[in-house]
């Protein structure tokens, strides 16, 4: 599918979703409660067949939290970029996508461990590379009172 | 009492736990395997990660993008060229640079000398980690004749920084060409060797033949790339797919075998390596004259907007995800490091085989802690 077909398809999956023709790819931004389900969708349709989840972001906009899931299809080669965020800051969660991709278990570890989003139905949700006492560093108002970063 | 002490036999009832790491020569640096054991045979494996974890995420929020270049030596040291690369091609694309094809062969020629010494590394230190001590001396002898080419070019021999954002730092040394030549003319002599050393050697086979098989679909699902995703049959070779730098002006195979056992994810290795020089071979005489590097402002300012951009390092996809928000500093940056996605499948293949094997194939999986941490 290209980029056309490719939008068609997922607008016609439900109303709440919003895309944008990114500068690369295909920005796709869903609402937390629906990801799951547009995620299997395009995991298992096929026609989209997007097998191969190459990299899961965690990012902090400021007033909201938000994870970027990258997503290929290793048969016809097309890339979505699926976007959803959370305004909840002090429990924020959001559902795994490890039950569809093997890899998301430790890349939704890796978003735990440094901006301190919750999945739900993760196997084997615990802190990555920091103990448990340490904050949440990627978060942009976490203050790092030792080393030098300031920002 | 006595009858509890009777049903409980060793080897069906008790697992047994030990703690293989942090410092541990067959991890090859800080990395902590928790491995559960019934007997030999090996239950789980559970890596604790994170003693070298340096924040460099992080740190590249508070930095320019010509300072984050000499961070992505850091992480994966053996591959140092290829991770400069990344954060060059992520920000000349968002600048939209035009780069001279005199810059681009010089970047695909010092990559692919990474990549073989890398290789050249990892063959060493696998053959030490299933007793061949002899790999490790093979090994380092012949690295260290690329070691000598950067340093003379680059001015370093491992960490070299050697891009930066619009080119590279210096021009190439007068000598580069005929010393890049006579390595190649030594190295197609001496990789038979290590053919004969250990790729034929019964010993070798036994332990690595059918042990850890990853199967294509198991591949992708874990994310597994580089040569050990390509052992498995996963077509992801990034310098195929998505060609950056002259990877488009040159022929090349794509290494891709079916098995996916610890075997043929050495072979993958063995192999790329032949490919490596062949590319070389096929640049080094025609690198065009021109500039080695495009004025930039000193001050780069990348606009706003998301960029993506991965390559194809000695261990797999390496990925950076920039936002941007104008500013001088990045406003996130992600890097999609191989190794750390490649550490996660361990679990999964080493369940069943016996401990000695867990070494086997941790070492075929070819990993750099401090990529995996970051």
């Amino acid at each position: 599918m290209d980029k056309t077909e490719l939008e068609e398809f997922i607008k016609s999956t439900d109303q709440d979703i919003e895309i944008k023709e990114g500068k690369q790819f295909l920005e796709v931004t869903v609402p937390t409660s629906k990801l799951h389900s547009l995620a299997k969708k395009l995991r298992e349709t096929e026609q989209t067949q997007f097998d191969f989840l190459f990299c899961i972001s965690g990012v902090d906009y400021g007033q909201d939290l938000g994870v970027v899931y990258h997503l290929r299809s290793t048969k016809f080669d097309h890339v979505v970029v699926l976007k959803t965020r959370t305004t909840d800051r002090e429990h924020p969660q959001l559902d795994s996508v490890a039950d569809i991709w093997n890899t998301a278990d430790f890349l939704e570890r890796e978003v735990y461990d440094l901006l301190g989003i919750r999945f739900t139905n993760h196997p084997d949700l615990r802190r990555l590379f920091l103990d448990n006492s340490w904050g949440f560093p990627l978060r942009k108002d976490y203050v790092d009172d030792i080393n030098i970063v300031t920002k | 009492m006595e009858e509890q002490v009777k049903n409980i036999t060793a080897d069906e009832q008790q697992e047994y736990i030990i703690n293989m790491g942090p410092q541990h020569p067959s991890t090859h640096g800080v990395l902590r395997l928790v491995v559960s054991l019934k007997g030999e045979i090996v239950k789980n494996v559970q890596p604790h990660i994170g003693y070298i974890h340096r924040g460099i995420e992080k740190m590249c929020e508070s930095i320019t993008y010509q300072q984050i270049i000499h961070l992505t030596d850091r992480m994966d040291y053996l591959s140092a060229h290829i991770n400069n690369e990344v954060v060059c091609l992520a920000v000349e694309k968002a600048l939209e640079v035009e780069i001279p094809d005199r810059i681009k062969v010089i970047r695909t020629i010092m990559s692919e000398l990474t990549r073989i010494q890398s290789h050249q590394l990892w063959w060493a230190s696998f053959g030490m980690d299933l007793g061949g001590l002899t790999c490790f001396f093979y090994g380092l002898r012949d690295r260290e004749k690329i070691l000598d080419i950067f340093e003379e070019t680059c001015g370093s021999r491992m960490i070299v920084s050697y891009n930066c954002p619009g080119g590279v730092m210096y021009d190439l040394h007068p000598n580069f060409q005929k010393r890049v030549k006579d390595f190649i003319k030594y190295f197609r002599n001496k990789l038979p060797e290590y053919d004969q050393l250990l790729s034929g050697n019964i010993i070798f086979k036994e332990r690595t033949k059918g042990i850890g098989r990853l199967s294509l679909e198991d591949a992708i699902s874990y994310g597994v790339t580089g040569p050990s995703g390509r052992a498995s049959g996963f077509s992801c070779d990034v310098r195929k797919h998505e060609p950056y730098s002259a990877y488009d002006k040159v022929t090349f195979k794509e290494i891709l075998f079916n098995d996916g056992d610890t075997y043929h994810r050495y072979i993958a290795r063995i192999d790329e390596m032949w490919e490596s020089m062949n590319i070389i071979e096929q640049l080094i005489d025609n690198i065009p004259e021109g500039p080695y590097a495009v004025k930039m402002k000193p001050v780069i300012k990348v606009p706003e907007g998301e960029y993506y951009q991965r390559v194809e390092t000695a261990r797999g996809e390496l990925g950076v995800y920039l936002i941007s928000d104008g500013n001088k500093n990045p406003y996130r940056v992600k890097f999609r490091s191989p190794n750390f996605v490649n550490l996660s499948v361990l679990n999964h293949i080493a369940k069943g085989f016996k401990i000695a094997d867990l070494v086997a194939i941790g070492g075929s999986l070819d990993l750099v802690i401090p990529d995996i941490d970051r």
